[in-house]
């Protein structure tokens, strides 16, 4: 694939050395001449300079016939724009945006990029994860479907263990997935037993969170 | 009329004030309170300090309630995100962004951003009184 990367950073100097080492040709695109300079120094010929947000310096890096455009400065505003005009103007057929500020994350969907990537949500999931009195975990988030994969570990003292599936009430949209407890994984029917202490893993919708936290652990 | 500009710099400023002596409610938003001295004393508006890209700081001037909204910081893309929010997240009827880059105006211009790019038009002005 040919993919071009916005923003010759931290960031965007180990993406591109990963990408390369995967095979795929980049193509990084920086504003500031010494990190140019120096990206060319140790990759070889795989920086351009200029500004990753300007139609011209775009048309100049062949984004035509780009697969992909990944937009990783430091400022959201910029990667927004690179990416839309990328898709726009370009015919990109897919962009990616760091995001900073993790409240924008809604907004560049909303706008047409097609993937963000916010390094403040992703270093607080696992912190979620690390953290094991949390009692609800987010495991993945399915695009376009709203909707999410979470873990729920259920409290010794919670009133549905020893309780059958079937006799508790869960939220609308929500689906048990798996139950892994003292038997190992197993995919729950109504007759499985709730068990202290096992993680439950659940299908459901973000607005409905609360109330499948509830229903496993009060 | 409410109107929200983000901005006060030379253009953001004087706009602010041509709008209150025409008796609209304005709010004026920039990043750094030292931007607030090109406002005239007479100014009736209000003056908040945020960042027009956080939709915390656009409620809190008022976006909700507002009927048009203007980007006019040193920023292309900082306007260009900006009014986007206004646009397509509080659905602020009236938006002006301006774009200094007369590429990245002629994009937005055709996504449905109603934009001006002082490059362009401050080129034809000069071209015409050079040649004029």
């Amino acid at each position: 694939m040919y993919i071009i990367v916005v923003g010759g950073g931290k960031v965007g100097y180990y993406l591109t050395i990963a990408l390369l080492g995967e095979g795929h040709e980049v193509l990084v695109l920086e504003k500031d001449a010494k990190r140019c300079e120096l990206i060319a120094e140790q990759l070889g010929s795989v920086v351009m300079r200029g500004d990753g947000c300007e139609a011209r310096t775009l048309a100049d890096a062949g984004t035509e016939r780009a697969d992909m455009l990944i937009a990783v400065t430091d400022e959201d505003e910029d990667n927004l724009v690179a990416c839309q005009v990328a898709k726009h103007k370009f015919k990109v057929p897919r962009t990616i945006a760091r995001i900073n500020n993790p409240k924008n994350e809604a907004l560049f969907k909303k706008l047409g990029i097609d993937v963000t990537v916010s390094s403040t949500n992703l270093i607080l999931e696992h912190i979620q994860e690390e953290v094991p009195t949390h009692p609800l975990v987010h495991l993945l988030t399915l695009r376009g479907g709203a909707l999410e994969i979470v873990e729920v570990r259920i409290p010794p003292n919670s009133p549905v263990v020893g309780k059958r599936m079937k006799e508790v009430v869960f939220p609308p949209d929500s689906v048990i997935c798996l139950m892994i407890g003292g038997r190992g994984a197993q995919v729950p029917t109504g007759d499985t037993i709730l068990e202290a202490d096992a993680q439950v893993i659940a299908v459901t919708r973000p607005e409905a969170e609360g109330a499948l936290r509830a229903a496993l652990t009060e | 009329m409410n109107v929200v500009i983000m901005g006060c710099g030379r253009v953001g400023a004087q706009l602010a004030a041509l709008l209150d002596e025409d008796g609209h409610k304005v709010a004026v938003l920039d990043t750094e309170l030292y931007s607030f001295r090109r406002l005239p004393s007479s100014f009736n508006g209000t003056a908040l300090l945020g960042d027009g890209t956080d939709e915390d700081s656009l409620k809190k001037v008022g976006i909700e309630e507002a009927d048009a909204f203007v980007a006019v910081t040193q920023g292309d893309n900082r306007n260009v995100m900006a009014a986007q929010i206004a646009k397509h997240v509080f659905n602020v009827p009236k938006v002006v962004c301006r774009i200094y880059d007369p590429l990245r105006e002629e994009l937005y211009h055709t996504l449905g951003l109603e934009t001006i790019s002082p490059t362009t038009i401050g080129a034809q002005m000069l071209r015409d009184k050079v040649i004029g």
